[in-house]
């Protein structure tokens, strides 16, 4: 069976979607990620669909569970690389992808990563820091 | 007046034919000199009109056609299914209403994607959905 391949990369993981995703594929790979975050104790998810020229309400869906689901399992995920032409369509379509963060290459997606789990941790050892004192 | 320059008639039976739907139409596309945006326009709109039928309907047969109209060159899809037809059409043309569990945006969005939008339904015989995107 086809599978898209995850790859682990620190405490991120790494995901490239080089074909059209039919349904199936799409749910394993969305089962797949959220076991992976779960195994891995990943922070972050990065997907990169630069390759991907179409995204519908089915697709959209999957990438906003995603997210969700990572987030629930304290990860964050951003998409990277969206086409333009995807962006306009998708917002006519009626699917703003609320709740999911994007950049525009795989370097920025990579430097919100940092930024928004470097944060989290700051906040987290000022909350230590509170505690002690 | 709307002529039909070619024809070209795909089966959906499974959920693979999704992508092979959308390849095709692209190769249509990219012939007619459809510029990239009324492209994935167009194809994310079958998408969503192909996705409904092989949910509701266990596929159909989506016909790719290239029209012209005066100056103008587009592509209409038909898709016919024969499944069991949609009880109410303007509940199903509103966005979030959706008796699967999707999103409901699959009718209402497609429409805002194309130029010309036709639903017709009759309950126990299928529905039929006709998509109309102007090269420009």
């Amino acid at each position: 069976m086809d599978r898209i391949p995850i790859l682990r990369m620190g405490s991120f993981l790494l995901v490239t979607i080089q074909v059209d995703l039919y349904d199936r594929l799409a749910l394993t790979l969305e089962a797949d990620l959220v076991q992976m975050v779960n195994k891995t104790q990943a922070k972050g998810v990065l997907i990169d669909i630069s390759a991907v020229s179409i995204v519908d309400s089915f697709m959209g869906r999957i990438v906003g569970n995603i997210a969700s689901m990572s987030k629930i399992l304290d990860a964050e995920t951003v998409v990277v690389g969206m086409q333009p032409a995807v962006a306009i369509t998708l917002i006519e379509l009626g699917l703003p992808l609320k709740g999911v963060h994007t950049a525009l290459d795989v370097e920025k997606g990579m430097a919100l990563l940092k930024t928004m789990i470097g944060d989290e941790e700051a906040d987290e050892s000022e909350e230590d820091d509170s505690v002690a004192e | 007046m709307i002529l039909s320059l070619s024809k070209d008639s795909v089966s959906i039976q499974r959920e693979q034919d999704v992508v092979l739907f959308r390849n095709r139409l692209k190769e249509v596309a990219v012939k007619i000199k459809m510029g990239l945006l009324n492209q994935t326009r167009l194809i994310t709109a079958s998408s969503e009109i192909v996705r409904n039928m092989l949910r509701y309907a266990d596929g159909g047969i989506g016909l790719i056609e290239v029209v012209s109209r005066g100056r103008d060159n587009g592509i209409r899809i038909t898709f016919t299914d024969q499944g069991p037809g949609i009880a109410d059409i303007s509940l199903a043309m509103r966005d979030g209403y959706s008796t699967g569990k999707s999103l409901g945006l699959g009718l209402p969005g497609s429409k805002r994607l194309v130029d010309e939008f036709d639903i017709k339904s009759k309950m126990g015989e299928g529905t039929i959905v006709m998509l109309l995107k102007w090269t420009r």
